[in-house]
């Protein structure tokens, strides 16, 4: 190889450098390679021209070539390479979006306080074993009063603010009566819980018409009072997730006996007294006790071999306390700044 | 009940400050409601005698008086007061004394005379109302000597809210009783002497009632002065129970009450004719009570009436004619028993309630009534003088409640409360509470004295020896876990599934008052006549709702009212339907929409929500059961949507529900603008699922061949459906609408719906030929059944 044929090879090379790195697309970069290294190119042209030197310089010729040409194709590569970065990044650039701008569609509602609660409850003693039953809420006069041991004109109906129909119906008062209904139906053991709307003739800042409550009953061989202290124990402090102080008060109810009232340690204060436990240091949030032997003999249920609690809750009550409500009637105003503050 | 907590100690030492006591019993079942001093704090109140009284030189209405205070000079003190006269005793808050609401006394002058101190009326130390003039004391009291001290004011007021089944703690004697039984201090009742006689003067009395009042025993006591004052002891315990002196012989019957739990009345024996007969009220019998009223009787109502007509209302209110007054001399004394079952209910039905009447529907001492009357006739003579007469007692001794036998056994004390209370602390339970037992565990026999009307079986006994024992001193225990499992059907879908799945969908979970008013119910469910209440609460909560539809408009007139725009709501609750017997009592799910699709957001053409959104989500719920086929959307018109927009939803051909838009007509009496959506499915027909059953998969590839067909308006989307299909046979796997188009190039009367149908063989791959030919049965079926026309 004559060094004239070297230092127009190296020229090429530089010409072709120089053009490669002013490429400034893919489409251009392509025309310089079919320009250098093509079928006419003009590299391509050099190695074809081997063959008019003598026979002792082509390999060194050709090896020459050789180099110049994987020379020119590295160029070409890294170029390609650069150009396709850059076009990503601008297409990147281009395509950057505002992503703190709000999703779209639809979005999501949510259950009403007493739902959400209701859920919690029944939740909590469905992993004791207990199932949800229900009953009509206009009754009758035996099985929300008579059945439970509250005779016609016994103080406790006094208790009782009662919407009447008629002489024998009437808006059930308390979520007891599906007790009733229940043991009736099933006869013992049973296990179950009654979620659902009650009402009272009562009207005023304390006081709504409807509200809700959870009754629960659970009837067996062997169940004590021990027992329902434990159920009650257990399920106030999972559903307040704190290790409250739970306190059995005697009470009566005409279908328990023993009655008791179940007071816990107030979430408000811990129990130092406040406004929400009228100083006291406690909340009334629950009623109780071992069903009456005479609502067994009313459901045809054996008291000398079964016995049972029954256990029943205000939800609005329980809500109040649990999220910090503090009116009751807005609860059934269903206004959405309130509804939604529970989503 | 209100206790008087030095009262209480004279009946019974307590050890317990008076907070330790209220905790006691709090939590022995008689809840404590409130504990309050006797009287508010003040300081500085002497017992004072006016010794001279002069008129004031610039003021009518004011006197200048010389007091005595016992300690040092005559003070002069300025005085407004009535009744301020030389010789009488009255309180007088001294110069640096503090009455409540921290007034503080110091030395003024008014209008110009100088005045050391206050002479105070009872208002003004808090005592009472009466502020009439200055609070006048007894002529013994002695001079000096501090107020409080003299009248016992450091004294604490124990308010005990009782159940109603302790009628037995309605009077001192019962909580003294009831104390020692907490607290073991011995307290034993110590009977009232009987008062001799010193006349024989009666009259007859005639049980003719007997199982309402099997007892009825009457004194007469001449020559009392009913003008007398009621000692200031007296007067004090009745105001810190809560009761107003009215004179004496009233005053006695209320005190004896209130100490014994018997209530007692007095007759003016001037107004009583012949004798006391205790019998029903004859229908329309009328009586002027106490209070002034007059009531007409119901033939239901006992009464004690002489010879004529009805003297009180038996139990419950005396009569002002036949009432002691002061120009009364001579009185009949009435202690009675009456069953709690005679009494129940019947105060109220007149609309009353009193001291009386609260203890006699609870549960009198039945063996109480002679005692009470000898210890009232005691207290009148004491008082008022006068000349007993004997005791008359009419009584039907088989009617009496009478004391019972209970057996108690040891193991079901054990078995009902998981515990084991010991014989000995049996045995001292019960005695202190005034029960006998006898035996040995195995069993026990108690005798429960007749005033403890609560216990009647072994299991109010237990309850007496939980609560005395202590609910706190019962273990907590958990019972074996059930072994048994509980059934969860497949075919139902989850009320909280259902919820849930509206919620997702951007429904707020509503809860309406199940009554509803009237008119918003008519113009809503016009064909269903509502159930109303017998007392509701208010004209507009005075119906049972027959749709959830009137509570869920009413909910969005509240957040239209309050600048909501967007709103949707659903409610879960039961529809009242029918007449009271018979009546369908249906759990619903309700929901309603109106404003936008979607919530206002950037980047989506924001439409207002229309018939198919709402559709749409009940749908998906309906999904939820893995049978959506079984439900269809039937046009049908509803008295409140809208006719053109208004569907019957039906589950396998039965109507289970409604949907569709307002009707136009009930906007404004409704004063909504904006367009409102509504549905109401019973929740029955909503939770209905299907268990799913596999289909084998194919292994061949499916072809879709999409159609576009115009239709008239009045064939529905339903009925091209349903052609397709029994044209395309079972080859047809899934139809999709892709499109319903109106206008240019389809006349007015039409419409084209764009149709999608994927076809799939199992056995093969289907073939040209196969497709077209089927497509070409579709399309001849569609144009002969619908007069469907291929879409050029």
């Amino acid at each position: 190889m004559t060094t004239e044929h070297a230092e127009e090879l190296q020229a090429l090379v530089r010409e072709a450098r120089a053009q490669v790195e002013r490429a400034d697309s893919l489409s251009a970069l392509d025309q310089i390679r079919v320009g250098y290294l093509g079928k006419k190119g003009r590299l391509t042209e050099q190695l074809k021209s081997l063959g008019g030197l003598p026979p002792e310089e082509r390999p060194r010729a050709g090896q020459a070539i050789n180099q110049a040409k994987q020379e020119l194709q590295h160029l070409i590569e890294d170029r390609r390479q650069t150009l396709d970065r850059e076009r990503l990044n601008t297409r990147l650039a281009e395509e950057r979006i505002d992503v703190t701008l709000p999703g779209r569609g639809q979005q999501p509602g949510g259950l009403h306080p007493v739902s959400r609660t209701l859920e919690r409850i029944e939740a909590l003693f469905a992993s004791m074993g207990f199932t949800v039953a229900t009953g009509p809420e206009i009754e009758d006069d035996y099985h929300n009063f008579e059945a439970l041991n509250i005779p016609v004109h016994h103080p406790a109906r006094a208790m009782h603010d009662t919407f009447y129909f008629d002489a024998r119906h009437l808006l059930r008062t308390h979520t007891s009566p599906v007790q009733i209904r229940v043991m009736e139906k099933d006869g013992a053991p049973v296990r179950v819980i009654a979620p659902g709307r009650v009402y009272r003739c009562d009207s005023d800042v304390t006081h709504t018409p409807m509200f809700h409550q959870v009754e629960g009953l659970l009837v067996d061989e062997g169940i004590s009072f021990s027992d329902l202290k434990g159920a009650l124990h257990d399920f106030i402090r999972q559903f307040f997730e704190k290790d409250l102080d739970v306190r059995f008060r005697p009470s009566y109810f005409p279908f328990t006996e023993p009655s008791a009232e179940v007071d816990v340690q107030c979430v408000q204060c811990g129990g130092s007294g406040c406004r929400v436990c009228s100083g006291t240091g406690w909340l009334e949030i629950l009623g109780s006790g071992m069903v009456h032997p005479k609502v067994f003999e009313y459901c045809g249920i054996d008291s000398e071999r079964y016995t049972g609690y029954a256990f029943g809750m205000g939800v609005e009550r329980l809500a109040m306390l649990r999220y910090g409500v503090d009116d009751l009637r807005i609860f059934f105003e269903n206004d959405l700044r309130f509804l939604r503050q529970f989503r | 009940m209100k206790i008087s907590f030095e009262w209480l100690n004279e009946l019974l030492p307590v050890a317990e400050a008076p907070r330790e006591l209220a905790d006691r019993l709090t939590m022995a079942g008689l809840e404590v409601d409130a504990l309050e001093p006797a009287a508010p704090g003040f300081s500085g109140v002497v017992v004072a005698e006016i010794t001279d009284c002069a008129p004031h030189p610039d003021a009518d209405k004011l006197q200048v008086c010389t007091v005595n205070p016992g300690a040092g000079e005559p003070v002069q003190i300025v005085c407004g007061a009535p009744n301020a006269r030389p010789g009488l005793k009255a309180p007088l808050a001294t110069v640096g004394g503090v009455l409540p609401g921290d007034v503080r006394i110091k030395k003024a002058k008014l209008r110009g005379v100088a005045s050391s101190g206050m002479l105070c009326s009872a208002r003004e130390l808090g005592l009472s109302e009466d502020a009439a003039g200055l609070m006048e004391l007894p002529a013994d009291a002695p001079v000096g000597i501090d107020l409080r001290a003299y009248m016992g004011l450091d004294d604490t007021v124990i308010a005990v809210d009782l159940t109603p089944n302790r009628s037995d703690c309605l009077g001192m004697v019962g909580i003294a009783r009831e104390v020692s039984a907490l607290t073991g201090t011995r307290y034993s009742f110590q009977p009232p002497a009987p008062v001799p006689s010193v006349h024989d003067d009666t009259l007859p009395i005639r049980l003719e009632a007997p199982d309402d009042c099997p007892r009825y025993v009457g004194r007469i006591i001449r020559g009392v002065n009913t003008r007398a004052k009621t000692p200031l002891w007296m007067e004090e315990r009745l105001r810190r129970a809560g009761v107003r002196s009215l004179g004496p012989v009233v005053d006695v019957t209320n005190y004896v009450m209130l100490e014994l739990g018997q209530p007692m009345h007095a007759f003016d024996l001037d107004r009583i004719q012949g004798g006391i007969r205790v019998r029903m009220g004859s229908k329309g019998e009328r009586l002027e009570l106490l209070n002034g009223e007059t009531v007409t009787l119901d033939g239901e109502t006992l009464v004690i009436a002489d010879e004529r007509v009805p003297v009180a209302m038996a139990g419950i209110m005396g009569g002002e004619q036949s009432s002691v007054t002061e120009t009364t001399t001579d009185i009949l004394l009435e202690s009675a028993f009456f069953s709690p079952l005679a009494i129940a209910g019947k105060a109220r039905r007149y609309g009353l309630h009193t001291d009386s009447s609260h203890r006699f529907e609870r549960g009198v001492d039945p063996q109480m009534q002679t005692l009470a009357a000898e210890r009232a006739t005691a207290l009148i003579l004491e008082i008022a003088g006068g000349r007993p007469g004997p005791l008359i007692e009419a009584v039907e001794s088989a009617r009496m409640p009478a004391a019972r036998q209970i057996t108690l056994r040891a193991d079901r004390i054990r078995r009902l409360l998981g515990t084991d209370i010991d014989a000995g602390e049996v045995h001292g339970i019960l005695q202190r509470l005034g029960l006998t037992v006898s035996g040995d565990g195995n069993p026990w026999t108690v005798t429960v004295p007749p005033y403890r009307f609560d216990i009647a079986l072994e299991v109010d006994l237990i309850e007496e020896l939980a609560r005395v024992h202590g609910y706190d001193r019962i273990p907590v225990t958990h019972p074996a876990s059930p072994v048994t499992v509980q059934p969860q059907s497949e075919e139902r879908v989850l009320l909280s599934r259902i919820r849930q799945a509206m919620v997702d969908r951007g429904y707020q979970e509503a809860v309406t008052y199940s009554f509803v008013e009237p008119r918003l119910q008519e113009l809503l469910d016009p064909d269903y006549e509502p159930v109303p209440l017998a007392n509701p609460l208010s004209a507009d909560l005075a119906v049972m709702r027959t749709s959830l539809w009137p509570g869920l408009i009413k909910a969005v007139q509240h957040n239209r009212n309050r600048q909501a725009q967007r709103i949707r709501l659903f409610e879960c609750g039961l529809r009242f339907r029918g007449k009271l017997s018979g009546l369908a009592q249906t759990g619903t799910l309700g929901a309603v929409i109106t404003g936008t699709a979607l919530p206002e957001q950037w980047g989506v053409d924001n439409r207002p929500a229309d018939f198919f959104d709402l559709k749409g989500d009940l749908e998906a719920v309906f999904a939820l059961g893995g049978h959506p086929e079984g439900y269809a959307f039937v046009a049908a018109e509803h008295p409140a949507l809208h006719p053109g927009q208004s569907a019957r939803v039906e589950l396998e051909g039965r109507p289970v529900g409604w949907i569709g838009g307002l009707h136009p007509g009930l906007y404004e009496a409704l004063e909504l603008e904006a367009p409102v959506l509504l549905f109401e499915v019973d929740l029955d027909a909503v939770q209905s699922a299907r268990v799913p059953g596999f289909r084998r998969l194919s292994r061949y590839p499916s072809i879709r061949r999409d159609l576009a067909v115009v239709v008239d308006n009045g064939i529905s989307q339903q009925e091209v459906r349903q052609c397709v299909h029994a044209a395309a046979g079972e080859l047809l796997t899934d139809l999709v609408l892709f499109d319903v188009y109106r206008g240019k190039g389809v006349e007015a009367s039409a419409r084209s719906l764009g149709i999608g149908l994927i076809l799939q063989d199992f056995s093969r791959t289907l073939t040209e030929s196969d497709i077209e030919r089927l497509m070409a049965r579709v399309v001849e079926r569609l144009q002969q059944e619908l007069g469907a026309q291929l879409r050029g």
